[in-house]
């Protein structure tokens, strides 16, 4: 194995990216990609709905929301191998156990930010509704909700980009999207495998990033009116 | 229930603690780790995000290097890392590990020392200018103190995830606490998995609550302001 980063343009098995393996195996690539992607939808979407649950119960009994937080720092602490290993006896291999450990990842930072979104709602709007004859309910979804659309938005955006990265750790336990690449190229000492996993995961998470970027635009059309006013 | 059951008979077994693979020796080669490669992690991005922060230049750096740090998964830098400690006869194990986690451990730190040094108050600055202080002064004296809980948020950010990423270093042949873990996943041993997770886990709490009461202890005037206000877990005030 002489000098591997001169031949990165030898394009062989020896070379750090090897491009015949790349188009040869362009189908599993894919297949791993929408893995990752399906797994990253179901734990951000599942983690916001719970997370929704646990912002309004923090924002309507204000004792909770100091426990809640805690509860879910530990869980954002726990490394993800630790969360896997220790739900492994509890829900086995696979799907399960990958989709619970990180939906418990999304939760601090999303009830985190719908929190202190809908704290920032000036009061004064929040009291225009309730004159308006909201009701509680109609208020937190139509006002508080709504105006608090950026600040939900920038946690989901962290929180999806962050699911990406664990996403390749669940390789360890049957599931893993991409980080079956990257486990397959470690076990075999194959680079090209572990370049094209770790480069679609970055991708997969910029890609995500700016889907969040332009659903909040989409939402939020009256902070970009602001400039002409 | 059984995998309490199973916890208990391994941490009970006293051959499991000792020797090469034992829990101890496990630990302790985690730690060990842990604390070179955030030592390493702050020494190589204090200096620059200190410099960068008196000088209010680089922002776009700080911003796009804790969005590169975040959208790169751990495992794939552990991954990548490996085949070049191979090339460059660093070797598997402990080399390999350390290079990665010396990596994911930058972002945090350099981005929250940046963002305090250069957000001290300007009117503090000012006066400090005006007390006659050279540059040097200005920073040791006054910027750096200043920005110390956030430059202590910025290491315990690392120092958890790098204690988390640790783990991983187990599939590049680093033994520590994540070969348990591994090893307890392919020998269907749920006794030596769930030790290896309970461990890992608590160090890593460990550490959080060590840091938090650590930032205390060195900055009771933040501590002070922050109870004044409502109190909130900051974690992900960086992470952010």
């Amino acid at each position: 194995m002489s000098s591997r980063t001169t031949q990165v343009l030898a394009n062989g098995p020896d070379s750090f990216v090897w491009w015949d393996w790349v188009d040869r195996n362009r189908d599993v690539i894919w297949e791993r990609t929408l893995d990752h992607l399906r797994l990253t939808a179901a734990s951000v979407a599942i983690g916001f709905v719970i997370a929704l649950a646990l912002a309004a119960l923090s924002l309507r009994f204000r004792r909770l929301y100091a426990p809640i937080t805690w509860v879910t720092g530990v869980l954002y602490t726990i490394p993800s191998l630790a969360l896997f290993g220790l739900l492994i006896p509890i829900t086995g291999l696979g799907f399960r156990s990958a989709l619970i450990a990180l939906v418990s990842y999304t939760l601090l930072i999303l009830v985190r930010n719908i929190v202190e979104g809908v704290d920032g709602v000036p009061d004064s709007v929040k009291e225009a509704a309730d004159g308006m004859g909201f009701t509680r309910w109609r208020r937190f979804v139509l006002v508080d909700l709504a105006l608090a659309t950026p600040t939900i938005v920038a946690g989901l955006r962290v929180a999806s980009v962050t699911v990406v990265g664990l996403v390749t750790v669940t390789a360890l336990i049957g599931e893993g999207g991409l980080g079956v690449l990257i486990l397959d190229g470690l076990r075999r000492l194959f680079p090209t495998p572990i370049v094209v996993g770790t480069a679609l995961s970055v991708l997969l998470a910029l890609a995500l990033d700016l889907v969040f970027l332009a659903v909040e635009r989409a939402l939020t059309p009256w902070t970009r009116r602001k400039a002409t006013l | 229930m059984d995998v309490l059951g199973d916890f208990w008979t391994y941490v009970t077994t006293g051959d499991n603690w000792s020797g090469r693979n034992g829990i101890v020796t496990l630990t302790w080669a985690h730690v060990r780790l842990s604390f070179w490669a955030t030592f390493t992690a702050a020494l190589l991005a204090l200096p620059p995000a200190v410099v960068l922060g008196h000088l209010h230049r680089g922002g776009l750096v700080a911003v796009s290097l804790v969005n590169l740090g975040r959208a790169v998964p751990s495992f794939g830098v552990i991954a990548l890392v490996l085949p070049f400690s191979i090339e460059w006869g660093f070797g598997l194990g402990y080399w390999p590990t350390f290079v990665a986690l010396v990596l994911l451990g930058i972002p945090p730190i350099f981005t929250n020392s940046y963002t305090g040094v250069r957000g001290v108050d300007p009117g503090i600055v000012e006066s400090a200018r005006g007390m006659g202080m050279t540059s040097r002064e200005l920073v040791l004296a006054v910027e750096v103190p200043n920005a110390m809980p956030l430059v202590i948020t910025g290491v315990r950010i690392s120092a958890v995830q790098i204690v988390a990423t640790a783990t991983l270093g187990a599939l590049v042949g680093f033994q520590c606490l994540g070969t348990l873990v591994v090893q307890g996943i392919a020998q269907f041993d749920d006794g030596k998995l769930v030790t290896g997770a309970v461990f890992v886990a608590a160090m890593a709490i460990i550490v959080e609550i060590g840091f938090g009461l650590l930032q205390r202890f060195v900055t009771p005037w933040a501590a002070r302001a922050r109870s004044r206000r409502s109190r909130r877990v900051d974690t992900v005030d960086a992470i952010t």
